[in-house]
């Protein structure tokens, strides 16, 4: 016997990086995968400019020159790839979230943490007049983490207590949206410019310039979430458990949540506050792998839920793009009603 | 025998003590009434006096009680009585409806707000607007009742009211959320698709009073003045109800009687309320709680305190938000929010305490 039965099927690779890959989340990982490339290249072809997939092809490697170029690479590419990696980026932090609350509704958007980058941005954007990704990230970044830490004196004193911490998010979210919709309003040019999304995410108008920095930043971020995942599966057994297995507790939930915000952070950021993608995500994913061992499957859940709702933002109805923190609202909040109903009727 | 004797003596004073203030507690509480009615009618001057051009006390009497053609008289008339009254209509009808959804649900963190009522006749509002082209109040105050009654249904049957076990408040309160969260989403969608039509609406999304003419209240007075009337005349059946739907209904009361005349009450006056105001939040959370610390608990009284008290603060958070970021305004919308939140964290922190 030189192989442990976990009851489910693993492949092992040996040699240099030892690995131990569930065949099942791999599986589910790599057909989620395939659906957002197909997804994005479906992007790419479709719009004003009908495109077909020689065309974008050619684009890439260059033979096709001219308005057919400009218009793949630097208007619809940016795009799609920020739709993936931001996708891929909300869910990871909502996993983190989730896993450290240990609770299926403590996720980023629940909590306020969203809200909290978005009036960061804003006051950097609207109070400082600052428009530079540096500078609005930062902002971003505060406001991240002072809402952390205000709910952190709120809720977290005793250890999380359910849904204590949900009414608290929310009542947080409440106040930092009225601050939202104040700032938004003071600003009356702002205010035109943006008085249809009213602060619901978007990723009209994206370019490289605005969107490489930031997708740069969550790459960096997602390989740290990797790193830390082991610890964050430990830290699962509870603070004693985890200890005695080696796992600095404090230090490490800390950092987890430095990750966390600051993937949150960095989207909104730049996109605005995108809601229910990092609740729907990490559970979606667990729904199909039936393990959360791996944070790989809720990246492609996350990169396609992402990208499929701005296709559809895009697509839904003709002439008009709407942002796709319209869609991905509306769809969330109907899954958390099912969520809760369903919740309801089966738990104890 | 003397410490035995001395107990006794205790406990009789603590029966006095309780016997007594019947009647003490009642000429309180109507001292209390009083003042609260001397405050809004504070409110209703300063809501007058205060704004992006302060006029004085005497300006605003003046212009009350003879017609000088002036330029402050125009003010007052065309643009700060409408708003006034508008508050006074509304506030009672979301403080109402607060109170009577507090009451019948047995929940402390119930409010149509919340609960994703005012987002339903919200949304029903928008599809008038937005899909039937429909402008004229008279017209979508009917979609913005069958809204707000479709969603106190909805919340009603996630919340397992049907069910065998029922789930705690913030269970409740969390899938009312999110039900106002998927509406938002579909009613800002809607306004996106057809903008034109939304255009003057972007302040009735967030929440506010202020209007140029007073000629949208008067199809919408009716329905709250019928809400009103029902939710005070099942004020006393609900004390009962507070004891359990069992004990209600051996004391007399036909539980499900009250419950339709409830759930009515809540639609005639969230729906009605929102179809002039916009959804407006935390007004039916904050006044039923703030006037339940001071009557205690009996319902007609909060009902009556909650009419006085909840265009008080309504008015009051208007005030502010004339003030706040003069001379321009902030919805009032905004303003309940930001002062109604931290209640909600007061009342869930207490609930903790409470339950241990």
């Amino acid at each position: 016997m030189d192989r442990i039965d976990f009851g489910r099927k693993y492949i092992h690779l040996k040699g240099p990086v030892k690995l131990r890959l569930d065949v099942r989340s791999m599986s589910v990982t790599a057909i989620f995968l395939a659906a957002v490339l197909a997804l994005g290249l479906f992007s790419l072809m479709v719009g004003t400019l009908k495109l077909s997939i020689v065309e974008v092809f050619s684009a890439f490697s260059g033979e096709l020159t001219g308005l057919k170029r400009t218009v793949v690479i630097d208007w619809r590419l940016p795009r799609v790839i920020a739709a993936i990696v931001f996708g891929a980026g909300l869910a990871i932090s909502g996993a983190i979230f989730q896993s450290i609350t240990r609770n299926p509704l403590g996720s980023p958007d629940i909590l306020g943490f969203t809200s909290g980058s978005y009036t960061g941005a804003l006051v950097v954007m609207l109070v400082i007049k600052s428009m530079s990704f540096t500078t609005i990230a930062f902002g971003s970044l505060i406001g991240g983490f002072a809402t952390a830490i205000i709910i952190y004196l709120f809720a977290f004193r005793n250890g999380t207590q359910g849904f204590r911490l949900i009414i608290v998010g929310i009542a947080i979210s409440t106040v930092l949206g009225s601050i939202n919709s104040m700032l938004l309003l003071q600003s009356k040019a702002e205010v035109a410019l943006t008085a249809g999304a009213w602060g619901v995410g978007s990723l009209n108008g994206i370019d490289w310039y605005h969107v490489l920095p930031g997708i740069l930043l969550v790459l960096v971020l997602l390989i740290l979430a990797v790193i830390m995942n082991r610890p964050l599966r430990e830290m699962e057994l509870g603070k004693d458990a985890s200890k005695s297995h080696g796992v600095h507790f404090e230090r490490t939930q800390f950092l987890l949540i430095l990750i966390a915000v600051a993937l949150t952070a960095v989207a909104t950021a730049i996109m605005g506050p995108v809601t229910f993608v990092a609740l729907a995500a990490p559970q979606i994913a667990l729904r199909f792998t039936n393990t959360a061992e791996s944070l790989a499957p809720t990246a492609a859940v996350g990169a396609f839920v992402l990208l499929s709702a701005d296709v559809l933002a895009q697509r839904m109805i003709p002439g008009m793009i709407l942002p796709v923190g319209v869609l991905t609202l509306s769809l969330g909040g109907l899954y958390l009603v099912w969520l809760l109903f369903h919740q309801a009727r089966s738990t104890v | 025998m003397t410490a035995s004797k001395q107990p006794k003596g205790e406990s009789e004073k603590v029966v006095e003590k309780k016997m007594k203030p019947i009647t003490a507690l009642r000429l309180q509480r109507m001292i209390g009434l009083v003042i609260a009615l001397f405050l809004l009618l504070a409110a209703v001057f300063l809501s007058l006096m205060v704004g992006a051009k302060p006029l004085s006390f005497s300006v605003v009497w003046e212009a009350l009680f003879s017609s000088v053609n002036s330029y402050d008289y125009t003010i007052i008339h065309e643009s700060r009585i409408p708003r006034t009254i508008i508050a006074l209509a509304v506030g009672p009808a979301f403080g109402l409806a607060g109170a009577v959804i507090q009451a019948l649900t047995r929940n402390p963190l119930a409010d149509p707000g919340i609960l994703g009522v005012n987002a339903g006749a919200a949304f029903a509002v928008a599809l008038a607007v937005g899909v039937f082209s429909i402008t004229s109040i008279t017209s979508y105050i009917w979609f913005a009742l069958v809204g707000a009654f479709v969603a106190t249904i909805a919340i009603y049957f996630i919340g397992g009211g049907a069910g065998k076990k029922s789930p705690s408040p913030e269970q409740i309160v969390l899938a009312g959320v999110a039900m106002a969260a998927a509406l938002n989403g579909i009613t800002t969608a809607l306004s996106l698709i057809n903008s034109r039509a939304f255009a003057g609406m972007l302040n009735w999304r967030i929440g506010s009073i202020a209007r140029k003419g007073l000629e949208d209240l008067w199809p919408i007075l009716p329905f709250l003045v019928i809400g009103l009337i029902v939710a005070l005349a099942i004020a006393p059946a609900l004390n009962a109800i507070a004891f359990g739907d069992d004990r209600a209904s051996s004391l007399g009361v036909n539980v499900n009687r009250m419950r339709i005349l409830g759930l009515i009450a809540v639609t005639l006056l969230a729906g009605g309320a929102t179809a002039i105001a916009g959804p407006i939040v935390f007004i039916g959370l904050m006044v039923p709680h703030c006037v339940r610390w001071f009557v205690g608990p009996d319902q007609p009284w909060i009902f009556l305190y909650s009419v006085v008290v909840a265009p008080l603060i309504l008015l009051l958070s208007d005030i502010i938000g004339r003030v706040v970021m003069s001379p321009a305004e902030v919805p009032v919308g905004i303003i309940t929010g930001f002062v109604g939140a931290p209640i909600l964290l007061i009342l869930v922190r207490r609930r903790k305490v409470s339950s241990l």
